[in-house]
């Protein structure tokens, strides 16, 4: 369960930018296509950061879906995972949206 | 979990050297133990991080952070790649499930190639030094780092694996990652290139099973193939399942206990060690080596 350290890693830096102040919210982006389950990152939490700058902050992930553009002939497309497939018949994919890991905001007190 | 706060998984992580039987435990060093665990990377961290202060008054306000969750890790894992290529040092990150001959291919390896190429090792394991003694028992240096109940390797253990390990100019460092197709994906440790091993006593799905693993590389290795005449494995279709996922994947076909296949193996080696040389480097190896820690 490697959301466990990453939980860890996004309290460190959020308290650390905080600078001292109390953080009410963390807001994350995370893509549909991580490797990065939100319900775990959720479960981890509330247990990480007490007694940080985060103690009971809200914490809310804006899940991002996937997109993908087709090498073959340009076009876009949703991914639900990385086996999607192009209308024009090919693979070659190349994924645009869907992968990323964020610490998108604070809100501080 | 730390015993103390509960607030780390890399406790009882440490990075052992097998020829003088010489332990250090990683989380002591990170001043974990002294709870100071929210300012340890302050040195590297802060000049992101100024400037930002000023955004902090008493009523609520909204701050953007826009920093990757993984920033931490990829800064560390940029000072690795910086220090390696410095060196000329190509860095190679093995990745697989265990059991599926990762320790057995490098073993192989480190022999046919000890007389033309220096090959040292790091392995990550989340316990025991076995698999570094089988690296040893090659004539090859080789520093173990144990996870602890960690279930991979971050940048951090590595920079102190090579500070321990202290790999020479023009050298391959081949850093045998913990057995596990999920999370060393995620975590990039400053390598040239990961390359994943799958055997064929696994599934052929593999690549769609674990997606994401099978991505994040450039390389498969396909071993134990003097095993199919035996099992029920569909080398097309799992090659097919590889490529989907990844279109762009280089992938050898070997046995590293029958040798077979192994020369295609080898000459990727020798033209990436080539690729990585920049022929820049000032004589004095010695001071180089020493002087400069990742």
């Amino acid at each position: 369960m490697h959301e466990l350290g990453i939980t860890q890693g996004i309290i460190e830096l959020v308290a650390e930018r905080a600078g001292g102040a109390r953080v009410n919210v963390v807001r994350l982006e995370i893509g549909k296509l991580s490797a990065i389950m939100p319900d775990a990152i959720r479960f981890c939490f509330d247990l990480c950061a007490q007694d940080t700058a985060l103690d009971g902050a809200q914490l809310e992930i804006i899940e991002i879906p996937g997109r993908g553009r087709c090498r073959q002939c340009g076009g876009e497309l949703a991914m639900e995972d990385f086996l999607a497939c192009c209308e024009c018949g090919s693979i070659d994919i190349e994924c645009i949206a869907g992968e990323q890991l964020k610490i998108k905001e604070m809100e501080v007190a | 979990m730390c015993t103390t706060c509960g607030c780390s998984d890399k406790v009882h992580a440490s990075v052992t050297d097998p020829e003088t039987g010489e332990t250090e435990a990683l989380h002591a060093l990170d001043g974990h133990h002294g709870h100071d665990h929210h300012h340890h990377d302050h040195a590297h961290g802060h000049d992101h991080h100024h400037g930002h202060h000023d955004h902090v008054h008493d009523h609520a306000t909204t701050v953007a952070l826009n920093e990757e969750i993984l920033a931490k890790n990829n800064r560390l894992a940029e000072r690795n790649r910086g220090w390696f290529a410095g060196r000329d040092i190509l860095a190679l990150n093995l990745l697989s499930a265990p059991g599926s001959g990762k320790t057995a291919l490098l073993e192989r390896t480190l022999r046919d190639l000890k007389d033309e190429l220096t090959i040292q090792v790091i392995e990550g394991d989340q316990a025991t030094t076995q698999d570094a003694e089988r690296i040893r028992a090659t004539g090859c240096k080789v520093v173990q780092i144990n996870t602890g109940t960690g279930c991979h390797l971050e940048a951090d253990m590595l920079a102190r694996g090579l500070q321990r390990l202290a790999p020479p100019l023009r050298s391959m460092v081949m850093i045998e990652n913990v057995g596990n197709l999920v999370c060393p994906a995620l975590f990039d440790l400053g390598e040239r290139a990961k390359i994943v091993i799958l055997s064929v006593t696994e599934g052929e799905d593999k690549p769609i099973k674990y997606p994401h693993m099978f991505r994040a590389v450039q390389v498969m290795i396909l071993n134990k193939i003097d095993l199919l005449p035996y099992v029920d494995f569909d080398v097309e279709r799992c090659l097919a399942y590889a490529r989907q996922v990844n279109p762009g994947l280089r992938i050898f076909q070997l046995s590293a206990t029958k040798g077979t296949g192994l020369a295609d193996w080898y000459g990727w080696l020798r033209a990436e060690m080539k690729a990585s040389c920049s022929n820049s480097l000032p004589l004095d190896e010695e001071a180089l080596v020493r002087g400069v820690r990742p």
